[in-house]
């Protein structure tokens, strides 16, 4: 908010390769940038505020106000009622990060993370392939594998439970198809349940990863694979030496929103196995740790603290993959601070 | 994304002079092809027509052969669905907290997009930032404060209390894909509106407006549907049940008193699913249209 009250400068056209150094986002030029200036200081300095204002606010007290709220809160013990007033310090964290609960949440988060990764990327790269062909009725065929990512996850925790508990269709179907060792209990027994979570986890996201692979297929010129066929090269080369480094970028951005989303995963796993059940069948994560011991304990402090903890994980593995994995794509973005090298 | 309408123009041309070319082309093709297309398609589909199917069964029928096909369809579910106050409330609270937050989505990120896109003042760079960072800042770091924040500001158990944090939520996705929209509105327009007397809010709005029709429907579908289908937030500020959306009706028909009834939770949760589904249909294109343009935005 205070940004709008800081002298405009719309009289004078900036450059923007200087007006880029306060903040180190590669941002595009402005259209008025390189236009001659007028005179409306006064009125633009108005339009900016009042068009600005509104998302400023909102966008700050919900989404900017509550994240060092948390990072405040979490050096109290609070039971969420009047104002915080018993700071323990660092004791919330201690606890945390000694809790063998939290341990292993942490862990099914890295798992689900690199199992996410191994198996969704692959599947959707080959996919996206496929698809990229000509052929008919491509569109349905994206229309359909697109329909689990727009259901709720609540439609598809309900629907997946259902399918896979006791007297399930899964079950009775495996049976009847004399595929008794398929025939298990998916969702309690904790040697298996991480991989139902990540049956279920491809299910959802897949048809979003393969779209993206599709649209940076699309992206790539015909003329570049029809040159590698008059060079003589076979269609796995072509896939192999030009498509997939070109699709590079697009990889390395859903791998980037996978990890993150990986992380911070509560939905499917909150719906499906609920609070206390998730952490024996062994799929409990940090963000139902969280839950489980801060709101439903009525453990405010604590769990803003578990937050915190959480947010500088993401932050961490986010700033590292930035670093040196988008680095190349990114004409520096957040992390910008390095030269762009080739 | 960012190239010039001219530009975009260009492509299309030679699109429509390839076009004879290719749809020659257009064969058959590799049978193999479509055989593994159409089992991933029956994959992914399948969970789904379970739901919709089931939901025509019996509770006996589903207890004999949990997998089986219903014999005979009854209808019974559906209807009783259709005539639960239960369905209804929660469907009308999940409509007018997305078209809100729709409608609140777009306003906001119009304007604070159309700033960054077409004003040069200093702070520019750290409001993107500002926006942009915001993606780091997911709804799971926050839910905590944010219910203490909801609660002090009295805004528990209504509608506002969801809709005001989901148009927070959606800002930075918004502003990303909007940005580079505006700023390819070539300034040639701009100028052309000036020299006809049309001040820079006349620009806005006769011609700004218009002009990102196309991003601005690809952003209020993408906030149409994380407010319908949104879990976390209200699993915290909604505690009534008068006042549950979609999704938490869901899960409380699933496990609360119905638990017993699969058939009826079956037909439940299709119909909680449908509205998505349509919205989806109706719109693919602009999703998915959406997303490529994010990703190369």
């Amino acid at each position: 908010m205070r940004e709008n009250n800081a002298p405009v400068a719309v009289s004078s056209p900036v450059d923007l390769s200087t007006d880029g150094g306060s903040a180190r986002v590669a941002l595009p030029p402005s259209g008025l940038a390189r236009r001659r200036p007028r005179g409306a200081g006064v009125a633009a300095r108005l339009e900016i505020a009042a068009l600005s204002a509104p998302a400023v606010i909102v966008f700050v007290t919900f989404v900017i106000l509550p994240v060092f709220l948390a990072a405040y809160y979490g050096f109290f013990r609070w039971k969420g009622f009047g104002k915080p007033t018993n700071f323990i310090g660092l004791h919330n964290y201690k606890v945390i990060l000694t809790d063998p609960d939290f341990h292993q949440a942490l862990t099914h988060n890295i798992e689900i993370v690199v199992l996410s990764l191994a198996i969704q990327g692959p599947i959707a790269i080959a996919f996206a392939l496929l698809l990229n062909q000509k052929m008919r009725g491509q569109s349905i065929i994206r229309v359909l594998i697109f329909v689990p990512y727009v259901i709720s996850e609540a439609v598809a925790g309900i629907g997946w439970s259902l399918l896979l508990g006791g007297q399930g269709a899964f079950d009775a179907l495996m049976r009847d198809w004399h595929l008794n060792f398929l025939d298990r209990d998916w969702l309690a027994n904790p040697n298996v349940a991480l991989w139902t979570l990540m049956i279920i986890l491809t299910w959802k996201y897949i048809g979003y990863a393969t779209i993206l692979m599709l649209a940076g297929l699309q992206g790539i010129p015909e003329e570049l694979n029809e040159a590698a066929s008059i060079d003589g090269a076979s269609y796995w080369q072509t896939q192999r030496r030009i498509t997939l480094p070109l699709l590079g970028p697009t990889i390395r951005i859903w791998a980037f929103l996978s990890i993150i989303g990986a992380l911070q995963l509560f939905d499917i796993v909150y719906i499906i196995w609920g609070q206390y059940v998730a952490g024996v069948a062994k799929v409990s994560t940090m963000a139902t740790y969280m839950n489980t011991n801060g709101r439903s304990s009525g453990n405010f402090g604590y769990g803003s603290a578990v937050a915190v903890v959480m947010f500088l994980i993401s932050l961490f593995i986010a700033l590292l993959y930035q670093r040196f994995v988008l680095r190349r794509d990114t004409d520096g973005a957040l992390t910008g601070g390095g030269r762009r090298t080739r | 994304m960012t190239a010039t309408t001219v530009a975009d123009r260009d492509v299309t041309i030679t699109r429509k002079v390839r076009k004879p070319k290719s749809s020659k082309k257009l064969e058959w093709g590799n049978p193999f092809v479509y055989f593994v297309a159409l089992c991933f398609v029956a994959l992914m589909m399948s969970p789904v027509v379970y739901l919709i199917i089931g939901g025509f069964r019996s509770n006996s029928q589903l207890t004999v052969n949990p997998a089986g096909w219903p014999n005979p369809w009854i209808m019974d579910n559906y209807i009783q669905v259709l005539q639960n106050p239960v369905f209804w409330r929660s469907f009308m609270n999940s409509t007018i907290a997305a078209v809100a937050t729709t409608i609140g989505v777009v306003a906001l990120g119009l304007m604070v997009s159309f700033v960054l896109a077409r004003y040069s003042f200093r702070g520019r760079g750290f409001l993107y930032t500002l926006f942009v960072t915001g993606l780091m800042f997911p709804m799971t770091v926050a839910i905590t404060p944010l219910y203490i924040l909801i609660r002090s500001l009295h805004l528990m158990n209504i509608l506002p209390g969801v809709i005001l944090p989901g148009i927070a939520f959606a800002l930075p996705v918004t502003v990303i894909i909007l940005v580079p929209f505006l700023r390819a509105i070539p300034n040639e327009i701009q100028e052309a509106a000036e020299i006809d007397g049309c001040g820079r809010m006349g620009f806005f709005f006769r011609m700004v407006l218009p002009l990102s029709m196309p991003g601005v429907i690809t952003v209020g579908i993408l906030a149409f549907i994380a407010s319908w289908n949104g879990y976390m937030l209200p699993l915290y500020i909604l505690n009534d049940p008068a006042n549950a959306t979609m999704p938490l009706a869901v899960q409380t028909f699933a496990t609360g008193q119905y638990s017993a009834d699969t058939a009826k939770i079956l037909a439940f949760t299709s119909m909680a699913m449908l509205p998505a589904i349509a919205f989806f249909s109706l719109f693919e294109r602009r999703i998915v249209g959406g997303l490529t343009g994010a990703v190369k935005g």
